[in-house]
C-alpha cells in the first residue's frame, strides 16, 4: 500500500516538475514536439531509475556506515555524471536505434536537477530500497507525463495568437501555471 | 571577444546578460524559492557564495585542468563550495536551511555556475572572472528578489514576514503556490522582453 502511494504521488501530487520545480531546463527546452519529448521522458526515467538504486547503495552502504553524510552532494554528483556516461555507451553499444533516438538527450541529463534532486529526496526521507526504486520509476514517469503534456500544448500553441513579449519562454511558463494548478485537484487523493 | 571596461563586466550580469530574465538559467531554484522573500535572497545569497568562490578557484587553476576532465574538475569544486554553504546554513540557520530543504544541495547543478565557469572563468583573469561571478551573482539576487517580493506580498500580504497590505486586502493563495510561481514569472519574462525591445527600438 505504502508503495503505491509512493508511485502515485511521485507521478500526479508530488510531479517533480509542476510541484517540485526540478527539470525545468529540458520542460522547457526539449517540449516542442511530441517525439522528442517522449524520448526525453523517457531516458530521463531510464536514469532516475538507475540513479535511485545506485544512490541508495551508496548512502546506505558507504556514506551512512562511515559517518560521511557531508560527502553526499560531492558523491552524488560524481555518481550521476558517470552513470549517465556508463548508460550512454552501454546503449550505443547494445542498441544503436535507441541510442539514436536518445540522440542528445542522454548527456544533457547530467545537468538536469531532476536526477540530483530525486537522489536527494529519496536520502532526506530516508527511504527503504524498494520505496526508492518505485520512487525513481514514478518521479520518471511523472516527469514525463508533464513534458509530453506540455508538448502536446505547445505544438497547438504554434497556431495561437499569442502577445509578442510573451512568445516563447514566457508563455510556456504560463502554461506551465495552468497545468500547475490543474494538478494541484490531485492533491486530495493521498492522504 | 569584445574588451569590456570593468564596469560593463559587472553591469551586464544585472540586465543584458541576466541570468534568469535573459538567460533563463537557474530557473528551477528561482521558481522554487521564491514563496517568501527571506527564503529568496537567502537561496541568492548561498548561491552568490558558491559562484562567486567557484569562480576564484577555477579561475586561478585553469591552466592546471586538463580539458577532457574540465566539466568534472568544476563540479567537484562546485560541490565542495556547496557542502560548505549547506553545512554553514544548517548550523547558524537551521529554520531557513529546513524550508530550502534539498534546493541548497541542489544549488550544485543550477547551470548558471557551471555555464559561468564553461563561458567565462576558464577564460579570463582572476580579476576578471571575480567581477563577472559579482555581476551575476547580482542579477541572479536581483531576480530572485523581484520574484519573491512580488509572491510574497501578493500572497500573503506580508513582506519579511512584516504585514504590508491593509486589512481589507485578501491574500492571492495562488502566489504562493507552485502554480503562482509558473505565472508570476511568465509574466515577468514578458515583462522584461517589452522593457528590452522597447529600449532598443529608442537607441
Amino acid at each position: 500500500m505504502e508503495l503505491i502511494a509512493i508511485f502515485i504521488s511521485a507521478i500526479l501530487v508530488n510531479n517533480f516538475v509542476l510541484y517540485y520545480f526540478l527539470g525545468i531546463c529540458p520542460f522547457l527546452g526539449v517540449s516542442k514536439r511530441i517525439d522528442s519529448a517522449i524520448s526525453m521522458g523517457l531516458a530521463v526515467t531510464f536514469v532516475m531509475t538507475i540513479t535511485a538504486v545506485v544512490s541508495w547503495a551508496i548512502n546506505n552502504w558507504i556514506l551512512i556506515p562511515h559517518g560521511l553524510d557531508y560527502l553526499k552532494i560531492v558523491s552524488f554528483i560524481l555518481v550521476i555524471a558517470s552513470l549517465v556516461q556508463l548508460v550512454e555507451m552501454f546503449i550505443r553499444k547494445v542498441s544503436p536505434p535507441l541510442y539514436q533516438a536518445l540522440g542528445i538527450y542522454l548527456p544533457l541529463i547530467t545537468t538536469n536537477c531532476a536526477i540530483m534532486g530525486l537522489a536527494l529526496l529519496a536520502a532526506l526521507r530516508e527511504y527503504g530500497f524498494a520505496e526508492a526504486v518505485v520512487f525513481g520509476v514514478g518521479s520518471g514517469l511523472g516527469f514525463t507525463l508533464a513534458i509530453v503534456l506540455m508538448a502536446g500544448i505547445r505544438e497547438q500553441l504554434d497556431l495561437a495568437d499569442v502577445p509578442e513579449p510573451l512568445k516563447g519562454a514566457g508563455i510556456s511558463l504560463i502554461v506551465a501555471g495552468i497545468m500547475a494548478l490543474a494538478f494541484m485537484g490531485f492533491i486530495g487523493m493521498i492522504k | 571577444m569584445p574588451t569590456r571596461s570593468i564596469g560593463q563586466e559587472y553591469i551586464k550580469g544585472l540586465w543584458s546578460e541576466n541570468p534568469v530574465f535573459r538567460q533563463l538559467l537557474g530557473l528551477c531554484p528561482t521558481l522554487a524559492v521564491t514563496g517568501w522573500v527571506i527564503n529568496g535572497l537567502a537561496m541568492g545569497l548561498a548561491t552568490s557564495f558558491v559562484l562567486i568562490f567557484s569562480s576564484l578557484v577555477v579561475s586561478l587553476i585553469k591552466k592546471l585542468i586538463p580539458s577532457q576532465v574540465r566539466i568534472a574538475s568544476y563540479i567537484v569544486i562546485i560541490a565542495t563550495f556547496v557542502t560548505v554553504a549547506d553545512r554553514f546554513l544548517a548550523a547558524y540557520f537551521p529554520d531557513i536551511s529546513k524550508d530550502l530543504g534539498p534546493y541548497v544541495p541542489l544549488i550544485v547543478v543550477n547551470c548558471i555556475i557551471l555555464g559561468r565557469q564553461e563561458a567565462f572563468s576558464s577564460k579570463n583573469s582572476v580579476g576578471r572572472s571575480l567581477i563577472d561571478a559579482l555581476g551575476m551573482s547580482s542579477g541572479f539576487v536581483l531576480a530572485l528578489l523581484v520574484l519573491s517580493s512580488i509572491r510574497e506580498i501578493l500572497g500573503s500580504g506580508t513582506y519579511l514576514g512584516h504585514q504590508v497590505m491593509g486589512s481589507w486586502f485578501k491574500p492571492w493563495i495562488i502566489m504562493i503556490l507552485p502554480a503562482g510561481a509558473f505565472l508570476a514569472l511568465g509574466i515577468l519574462l514578458g515583462i522584461a522582453l517589452q522593457i528590452e525591445k522597447k529600449t532598443k527600438s529608442r537607441v
